[in-house]
């Protein structure tokens, strides 16, 4: 006999919805035209939970839930966007601003980036933190992509779509802490990497102008992530 | 080993006891040694040596006897004296003073309050057995709860006696154990996990380390126990590479329990088999936090996932898994061998037991303590503690390490239970207590904890990464006379965005040290920005007019 598949009913901003049993808050709001905002999260991607930025009240739960991890529940009473959330969102975008060195007008994804957009969407006008400024590499050792520290979150799209999807594991995390940083292999320049397909899926799926291909001027960087729900079908997941 | 062999070990070892007139114990934890007391125990066995008392006189190394400020510690059997800041040229004198009355000035009073309050349940053999002897242990009753599960309990009698137990853990959430046991019993999986968090981290505190080094096998026993409620055939203890001596003694106890075959396969004959592996930390303070504990011994890098799903029911390797404490495992062979009722008969209402902390900072008394739940923190600081030294006024007493609060001197005869210390700010947490007087400066102190969160934190989520970075320079403003009530804003602002919305435990309770002295020491912040002073004089702040143009 078939397995059933169960359907959940909930409301969410104060629609009434239905899911199927295992979705996500994300999922399910995005089929509704809600759209909660992420940085980390890519359909298609093992979700990490770590951007923050999807947290959204749910009635009787005593914390904020990451939207993108948290399944949704028959009866569920979702907030997606409250002023607390949003002001909480806008405020970790600020920590981002500060953190590393984003300056939209050099930068190759101007009009293009994830993070510009979503700053842009929350009214996010000024950084009250002060910046950081740090010290940080650019790595153009390979032949046609490079990555620019300077501009990279942190959000680990590029590690998981290598790890996950192509099956090379070029990138990782080293370092803890405000000290984090994306490596290549052992920390070698991304250009000496044996492992290293040049297959450019990071380069598609970072929000930001952290790895791009080279030969793009600024504002000329445009992400192109179609391959990714088409690899998710062909491979028997769902999208 | 049956359950025959194990009596007439127990037997063996009691009748050996008996053939020596006194036993001198020297503490060989780690507090102890770091004041030389292996080269003491050399002098004392010399001293015996000399006068012929070898078949009278046994010299042992033991678990910690607590007072660690005035060590290393003797204590004597039976006379039951105890001797503190001994050095190795006293021997000659202790081992007359065997013979003879006992050394008066290295006598330490064993009526004073430090020994008198105390409840041992966890630390009974600390002091008294060698720890790296398993024989020692079993003769003083070691094993035998395991061997009563094994042979008399089915495992759900096991969960049951924890349950009515009402233990909690003891890392410091305080979650019920029993619960926490038969959850992981009834979850689905053909294979189970037993993990013990070592991983113990917070500034000041080493009761884990402790135990691990005084009493191993009672760790070793409780996980079995556990391991057999629950269903798990394979056990890993996690403990920092910080603990050197710890893990020389767990491996050497792990070793001798299964040449006695009280762990491996078909223990006391039964059909249960139940091993234990050690997994060494590699110094992340996170890796405490049980997802990123479970991660680091998967190979992979020490980081936090969000839960849930719960270890219980995805845990190492996606099975079923359970996590306790040290001290959570250590106290479960003396539940099973008096029963769920006699524990909690001790403590309070929702806290039963006893706990272990780690007293320190500006008392007269520092070193480990046991205490039964509900003891008041004037009753810990100033009678076990021997109170403020130099006649100073108390301030502030800091619990539970980085996630944890301080607690000002009105609260001084709240009862000590997870209930009351969460409701005024601060948390049981492990067991860390950290005393401050009138000259701790309470900004300085919220500092130095949000810098350890600050370098400790792994960098996955943006709230704790960067706000905890920016707590500290905001922190750094302030305690060097720079910054504006503004600043001051903007600080309580960040941190209810970095304890409502981080991923784990760390970032969540980072803002813990911050908020408690903001709620009680506001005055002390707003001197450091509006009058530009430290009213503890620790802050180095230089009045505009002083700065060299």
């Amino acid at each position: 006999m078939r397995a059933p598949v169960r359907i959940k009913t909930l409301t969410i901003d104060g629609k009434e919805v239905s899911a199927k049993e295992g979705e996500t808050i994300w999922q399910v709001a995005r089929e509704n035209g809600i759209d909660i905002p992420t940085l980390c999260y890519l359909e298609g991607l093992s979700p990490v939970g770590a951007c923050r930025l999807c947290l959204v009240e749910v009635k009787g739960a005593n914390r904020l839930l990451p939207a993108c991890v948290t399944q949704v529940e028959e009866g569920m009473e979702v907030t997606t966007n409250s002023e607390r959330l949003v002001n909480y969102r806008r405020m970790i975008l600020e920590l981002l601003f500060s953190e590393r060195n984003h300056t939209c007008s050099v930068c190759v994804v101007n009009g293009h980036c994830e993070l510009q957009r979503l700053a842009q969407r929350l009214g996010v006008t000024h950084v009250r933190f002060p910046y950081r400024y740090p010290d940080l590499p650019v790595d153009a050792s390979h032949e046609r992509f490079a990555i620019d520290h300077n501009r990279c979150i942190l959000c680990t799209r590029c590690v998981r779509v290598c790890d996950e999807i192509e099956g090379a594991h070029v990138w990782d995390v080293m370092g803890r802490g405000i000290k984090s940083q994306i490596i290549a292999d052992l920390n070698q320049p991304w250009g000496t990497s044996d492992v290293c397909t040049s297959c450019g899926k990071c380069v598609h799926v970072c929000p930001t102008g952290a790895i791009f291909e080279k030969g793009k001027a600024v504002a000329e960087m445009e992400k192109r992530r179609q391959f990714l729900p088409y690899l998710t079908i062909m491979r028997g997941g769902k999208q | 080993m049956t359950v025959d062999e194990l009596q007439q070990l127990v037997a063996k070892e009691q009748e050996a006891k008996q053939r020596y007139k006194s036993c001198i114990n020297v503490c060989v934890a780690t507090g102890c040694i770091m004041c030389d007391s292996e080269r003491v125990k050399e002098a004392i066995e010399e001293a015996v040596k000399e006068r012929g008392l070898e078949k009278e006189v046994i010299v042992k190394g033991v678990g910690c006897l607590g007072l660690c400020s005035a060590g290393p510690m003797i204590y004597v059997e039976p006379e039951g004296i105890i001797y503190h800041k001994v050095s190795p040229e006293d021997a000659p004198a202790i081992v007359q003073g065997l013979i003879s009355t006992p050394v008066e000035r290295l006598v330490c009073p064993s009526e004073m309050p430090f020994f008198k309050r105390q409840v041992k349940i966890v630390m009974e053999n600390s002091g008294t057995i060698d720890p790296e002897r398993i024989e020692d242990y079993i003769a003083v009753g070691g094993y035998q709860a395991l061997m009563k599960v094994l042979t008399e309990m089915s495992p759900s009698e096991v969960i049951e006696e924890v349950t009515k137990s009402g233990l909690r853990g003891r890392g410091g959430a305080g979650y019920p154990t029993g619960l926490k046991w038969s959850t992981v019993a009834k979850a689905n999986g053909d294979r189970k996990f037993v993990v013990c968090n070592a991983d113990e981290g917070d500034p000041g505190a080493y009761m884990d380390r402790t135990i691990l080094e005084s009493d191993p096998h009672r760790v070793i026993e409780g996980m079995v126990i556990a391991a057999y409620a629950v269903g798990a055939q394979q056990g890993y203890i996690y403990v920092r590479a910080e603990y050197p001596l710890a893990i020389k003694r767990l491996r050497t106890a792990i070793r001798q329990a299964e040449r006695l075959n009280l762990l491996g396969n078909n223990i006391f004959g039964t059909t249960f088999s139940f091993h234990i592996e050690l997994r060494i930390g590699a110094g992340a303070f996170v890796c405490g936090e049980e997802t990123a504990l479970i991660a680091s011994i998967e190979g992979k890098r020490g980081t936090p996932r969000p839960r849930p799903p719960y270890p219980a029911e995805y845990g190492l390797w996606g099975y079923p898994t359970l996590i306790n404490n040290v001290e959570t495992f250590a106290n479960i062979p003396s539940i099973i061998r008096n029963g769920g009722d006699w524990f909690a008969k001790i403590g309070t209402e929702k806290s039963k037991g006893t706990k272990v902390f780690a007293l320190a900072g500006r008392v007269v008394n520092t070193g480990l303590i046991e205490v039964p739940m509900g003891i008041t923190l004037r009753e810990i600081v100033f009678e076990i503690g021997g109170g403020i030294p130099e006649g100073r006024k108390f301030k502030a007493v800091q619990t539970g390490g980085p996630s944890g609060g301080c607690i000002p001197e009105q609260f001084l005869d709240l009862p000590v239970d997870y209930e009351s210390l969460t409701k005024v700010g601060s948390i049981m947490g492990s067991g860390g207590m950290i005393v401050m007087d009138e000259t701790s400066c309470m900004v300085d102190v919220a500092k130095f904890f949000v810098e350890f969160c600050m370098s400790e934190s792994c960098g996955k989520c943006i709230p704790c990464r960067v706000g905890t970075y920016h707590m500290h320079e905001l922190l750094s403003r302030i305690t060097s006379g720079i910054a504006t009530m503004r600043d001051l804003e903007l600080l309580e602002e960040l941190c209810d965005l970095v304890k409502n919305t981080s991923l784990c435990g760390l970032g969540q309770t980072a803002p813990n040290p911050v908020l408690s002295t903001l709620r009680y020491f506001r005055n002390e912040y707003e001197a450091h920005i509006l009058d530009k002073s430290c009213p503890s004089g620790v802050c180095p702040i230089r009045r505009l007019e002083e700065v060299p143009v």
